[in-house]
Parts: C-alpha cells; structure tokens; sequence
C-alpha cells in the first residue's frame, strides 16, 4: 500500500515536472523571433565574494542588454567547464566568454571552438595557448601588477624590514602565479625582505584559517611581521587565526591582500587588515562591449586591463558604503 | 623542560593505549598514527609545542583535534553507512546545505541560534533521509544515489544564502567550532558525544549486528527476519545528521557560511578515513573508533605538512604516499610478504592454509623461483 502511493506521487510529480518544462520550451519558442545575441558564459565558481560580485555583474548586464546569457558554474573544476564550452558549442551560442579555472589544458576544446567558428572571450584570467588565435580578446585586471603593487605597500608598512607568511591562491591559477610572480619582482629590490612561508589556502577563508594557525605554531612563527595574502578571504580567515592566537592583525602583523570586496573594507575600518589592492569584479559592462563588438566583427585589442586602486585603513570608512560586494 | 615532561607522559599514555590494541584490527591505524606523530616528534620542531593560552591548551595537536572534528564527524555517519555495502557521496554537500540553513535563519531571518541549529539539523537528517528512500526504498545504487544530492545539494545550499557568503557573529553559532571545553576545543567534546551516541547505538542494541549482517549478505539478513531497508535508512539518516553537525562546526570555524566551499571534497576524505580506520568498502565487518582515528591521522599528515613548510605544488605526493603505505601496513597479505622478504627464514608467521608446507632451507628448482 505505501509503495503505491509513493509511485502515484512521483507519477504525479514527473508529470508535473513536464508540464513545466513544456511552457518554458513554448516562452523561449516565441522568444527566438527577435534574434537575440547569445552568449555563453562559463563561470570559475562562486569560491569568494569577489566571484559572486562578478556573476552579480555579468548577469545584470546581460538582462540590461537583453543578451541571452547561458550561464555555467565550473565549481572550480577544469573538467566542468571544457563539458561547458563543449555544450556552448554544441547549442550554437554566438561568443563564448569564460574565466579559466587554471591556465592550461584549454587548448583542444579552444580548438574546436575555433572550428565552430565561435569567438572566444576570455574574461579576467587568461589562459597559456600555443596558438594566440584561439581567442580573440582577454579582459581582466593585470595580476602581476597587483602582486606588486601588493608588495610596495607592504614596503611601505613595514619599512623595507619584513619577514613576510604568504598565503597562495589556487594552485595552479592565474592569478596565484601572477600574484606571486609580481610580488617577488618588487621584494628582489629590498634585501631585509623575505616570504620565510608559504603554503596554498585556495582562496577560502577556511583554508587560509588553517594554513594561518599552522604558520603560527612554526618555531619561527615570532618572526612574522607581515602577511601577504593573494585574496582577502584568505586574509579574513588568518586575521581569526591570529586573533586567536592573542596577536593584534593589523599590528603585531601587517596584512596586505587583494581584491577589496566588502569583508575586507570592514575589516580595515577595524584595523585589523592594512592594505586591500582592488581587483575590480565588476566586469559585465566592459565585457559586454567587447562582446558585442566581437559578434558585430569588429576590431578589438588582444588586451584589456580592467580599471582599479590601492585601498589603505584611511579611505575604508569613506569607501566602505561604496562597495556593492 | 615542561614540554619535555608533557611529551614523555603523551608517549606513555599512547604506548599504553597501543599494547592494549594489541592484535585488534585498529592496531594498525593507531600505530600509523603514532608513527607519524613519532616522525613529528623529532623532525618537526613545534608541532609538539604545547602552552596554555587565554585558559585552554594550544598547539599543532590541539589544532589536529578541532580541524579535523569535522572529517571525524563524518567519519562516524559514513562508517555504517559503508558497513552495510553502501557509501555517501553527499555529506559534504548536506553540511553546506546545514550552513547555509543555520546562518540564512540567524542572520537574514534574525532567528535565535538555537533554533537555527536545530533546524540545520533537522534539514540535514532529511537529507540524509532523502538518500536512504532511494537506497532502500526504491533500490538505487548508493553510489548513484547519494551522486544526485552531491551535485544538487551545493546548488540547493547556494540559493539559501543567495549565492552570498554569510557571516555571523552570534555567541552560540561562533563557539561550536571555536568555543573550549575543559581547556580542549569544544569540538572534541561533540566528536566524542557522537562517538557514544553511535556506540550506544550500534553496540548497545542489537542494531550493529543488523548493519554488519546487511553489509555482510543483505539477502539472507531479509530471510532471517532482519529489515534490510529499515537498517539502511536508518543508517543513511544517521550519515546526514552527522554532516550536518560537521557543517555546523565547519561555518562557525570561520564564523560564516560559504556554500561553495563549505564541505568541498570532505566526503573523499571520511571514506578514506572511514578506510584508513580498517573497515572494508565491501560491507559487513566495521570499526567506529578506527574510523575516529582514521580521520585524526588524516588532519595530523595535513597539519604536518603544513607545519613542514612542504610547498603547496608537491604536497598531494607525501600525502598520497604515506597514504598508500597506511593501506598497505593493513593488508594481511602485503605484511605475510613483508615479514617473508625481511625474514625468510622465519616461515612460521604464514597464515596456516595460505600455502602447502615447505621443505626449510634445501633448494630444489620448484623452491627457487620464491622470494
């Protein structure tokens, strides 16, 4: 008797469910007469509050423009999002526009993209290819800049004299090695600055929360004056740590990180966080104006540095309102 | 001079502890462990550090014991559910669905901690539930069926907290992942009432024996009057609840709650302790104190690795290495090998039956193509 009723009721759900997807499939029948662009948009994941203020912003601006935007979540996997484009291609869409999870491995699925004859936008990471024609444009901020923009503050924090704990981003990512790289180009001009850690915490405030409590318990621990962070999250997650080791972020520790999303804000208005270097997520408006140049044929530059700033502890307050993410 | 004391009484207690599992099963475990402990012991200075800081005991193990009470938590749900033949692939998307859950109801909905616990709790054992209808309800493969709330439940868990990252700062929700009891994280204490909770459970009534018997022939457990389904959907919600409190622990470590990362690939790591603890993916026979240690040893290769300094790029290598020695120190056969080529004469500590008696030392040419 109750299996049978469980039956009926999935019966009923199942045919419910079709029903759905039936007005869905008529709606978007009708929608197809006014030819819209179609845009598919592969996303990293939603591993930060800075990801979420960049879908927040691509997807807006795509219903501003009325774009029909096909939106995907790689959840941080590379193997989500080649099934993604591969799907993008297989529909048809007219510019394909992603954030690369890592840096290689792109290259087979770019191609067939290529011979689809799709355009590809890549949208703040880039990608290593042998063949630059895989895609048209890259938008996005100029990471290494950031890395040493992140190390002169932290110069000027410090005086030149630091022992600095590192905590990296995914390994494997653009901007972990472009952080980095940025970062130790700048720190090779002052000698009484060394990383004397450095460990990955993924870009998660978990993570970071970990590896900060493990640099912490290190022998040498004493001696850490500063800490670079390659996202705030991470920074947010060792400011915990430290405040519960009994160490002052902000003081006994002077933390620069990157990105400027709200947390971060807050926490400088605290003074618990020193420097945030912006890396404006904010990229649908200009992503979209190069797709649609893209689509239209014409002329775009192969690079597009997105605009942003340096934010210290004084301009918190009068910027915290500011912040949407 | 303290530290010295402390570590010679540590080293008494586990010598201890490891004579008297002389012989059991998770002998081997709690010997990998101690081994690695051993390793740290010497070579890593200040993981064996220990100083008392605002009232409780900090230090790398201290740290060991609160990371890895989640894995532990989970560990304990997964053990049965692998005991009766099955897996749960979902855990680690059931407890961001119980972080997303508890901080949606506090923050956005300003509802009282407790309240928003119990209903995280609540969400998570119907999560579990969900998985043990398909299982024993309609007969779908564990593997399958729990493969559909992994993928999904992340997506439920995001549209709770709108794709945002909650934070939180309520007293009740901040201590359960960083709050001290006696001077431990409290976290050990909820492992450990979890942990006498499953044992009273399993070993206290007879429904141990039913899990074991399911795992072992869940066809003759049917015809000797044992209800299959029952045992399993029980075990499947217990699994649920588990990752829901190890969610819960999880969000309030870093005082919010982030669906997209909360959980992420933690259900490799309780099978794995699950595993590492002695119990056989295979069903039947299991171990929840293994499973316990399992999940400790884990913690303590990453907090080692950390500690360490290992670089982030190679650091998967010595784990997956040490790893593969742990699964291999517990297999019957590879350690009668073992002692073969590192004895060989000793012929003796062969399992009787695993192979014809032999002449001791005269070589003839059926002997020679041995060891």
């Amino acid at each position: 008797m109750k299996i049978s009723s469980v039956y009926r009721t999935s019966i009923a759900l199942l045919a419910f469910t079709t029903a759905c997807v039936f007005t869905q499939l008529q709606a978007l029948a009708a929608d197809t007469g006014q030819k819209k662009l179609v845009v598919g948009f592969s996303q990293v994941g939603a591993e930060s509050g800075w990801r979420t203020a960049n879908t927040e912003s691509i997807k807006s601006e795509a219903q501003k423009r009325g774009i029909d935007l096909r939106f995907s979540d790689a959840q941080q996997k590379q193997e989500n999002q080649i099934k993604a484009i591969r799907s993008f291609i297989a529909q048809g869409v007219d510019v394909i526009a992603f954030s690369p999870v890592v840096e290689t491995g792109f290259e087979p699925v770019l191609q067939e993209a290529k011979k689809a004859g799709i355009p590809v936008v890549l949208s703040d990471r880039a990608v290593k290819v042998s063949d630059p024609s895989l895609y048209v444009t890259f938008l996005g901020s100029d990471f290494v800049e950031e890395g040493r923009r992140a190390a002169n503050a932290l110069a000027k924090l410090t005086g030149g004299k630091a022992n600095i704990a590192e905590l990296v981003g995914t390994v494997g990512s653009a901007p972990a090695i472009d952080r980095k790289k940025g970062f130790e180009e700048v720190l090779a001009k002052y000698p009484d600055m060394k990383i004397i850690m450095s460990q990955s915490g993924d870009f998660t405030r978990a993570k970071g929360k970990e590896v900060m409590e493990a640099f912490l318990k290190a022998p040498n621990a004493k001696e850490i004056n500063a800490l670079f962070a390659h996202n705030d999250d991470m920074a947010l997650g060792a400011i915990q740590a430290m405040e519960e080791a009994g160490i002052k972020p902000g003081q006994d520790i002077k933390i620069v990180s990157i990105d400027g999303v709200r947390g971060a804000f807050e926490a400088m208005k605290d003074g618990k966080l020193n420097v945030t270097v912006e890396c404006n997520p904010l990229l649908g408006p200009q992503l979209f104006d190069l797709v649609e140049k893209v689509a239209n044929k014409e002329e775009v530059p192969k690079r597009v540095v997105s605009q942003e700033g340096v934010y210290d502890e004084a301009q918190a307050a009068a910027e915290l309102p500011k912040r949407q993410y | 001079m303290i530290d010295w004391v402390s570590d010679l009484l540590f080293w008494i207690v586990f010598g201890s502890i490891l004579l008297f599992l002389r012989g059991r099963r998770i002998f081997w475990t709690v010997g990998a462990l101690g081994m690695l402990l051993l390793f740290n012991q010497f070579f890593t200075p200040g993981f064996f550090h220990l100083q008392v800081l605002d009232g409780h005991l900090y230090g790398s193990r201290i740290d060991v014991l609160n990371q890895g009470a989640k894995v532990m938590l989970l560990s304990l749900g997964m053990v049965l559910v692998i005991a009766t033949g099955g897996v749960d692939l979902s855990v680690g998307a059931v407890m961001a669905i119980a972080a997303a859950v508890s901080s949606r109801l506090l923050v956005t909905e300003h509802l009282p901690a407790g309240f928003a616990i119990a209903a995280a709790l609540v969400v998570s054992i119907l999560a579990g539930a969900w998985n043990g209808v398909l299982v024993a309800g309609f007969g779908i493969q564990p593997i399958v069926a729990t493969l559909v709330l992994m993928v999904a439940g992340r997506g439920v868990a995001q549209l709770i907290t709108e794709g945002q990252i909650i934070n939180f700062l309520d007293p009740t929700m901040v201590y359960l992942g960083n709050g001290h009891l006696f001077a431990l994280p409290f976290t050990l204490t909820l492992v450990l009432l979890m942990l006498g909770l499953a044992f009273f459970l399993v070993r206290r009534t007879a429904v141990g024996l039913f899990i074991e018997s399911v795992g072992d022939n869940a066809e003759a457990s049917r015809y000797s009057g044992i209800n299959a389904r029952q045992v399993k959907f029980l075990v499947y919600a217990f699994s649920g609840f588990c990752a829901g409190l190890a969610g819960l622990v999880a969000c309030s470590n870093i005082k919010s709650a982030d669906a997209n990362n909360i959980g992420l690939y933690l259900e490799l790591d309780a099978i794995l302790a699950v595993v590492v603890g002695g119990t056989s993916l295979q069903g039947g026979r299991f171990y929840l104190v293994g499973a316990l240690v399992g999940g400790l040893f884990i913690q303590t290769l990453t907090t080692t690795l950390y500690a360490r300094n290992v670089s982030s790029d190679i650091s998967p290598v010595p784990k997956a290495l040490v790893i593969i020695a742990v699964c291999l120190l517990q297999s019957e056969s590879f350690r009668t090998r073992l002692a073969r080529v590192v004895r060989p004469s000793e012929r003796v500590l062969q399992p009787i039956g695993s192979r014809p008696p032999q002449k001791p030392i005269t070589m003839t040419s059926h002997d020679s193509t041995e060891s």
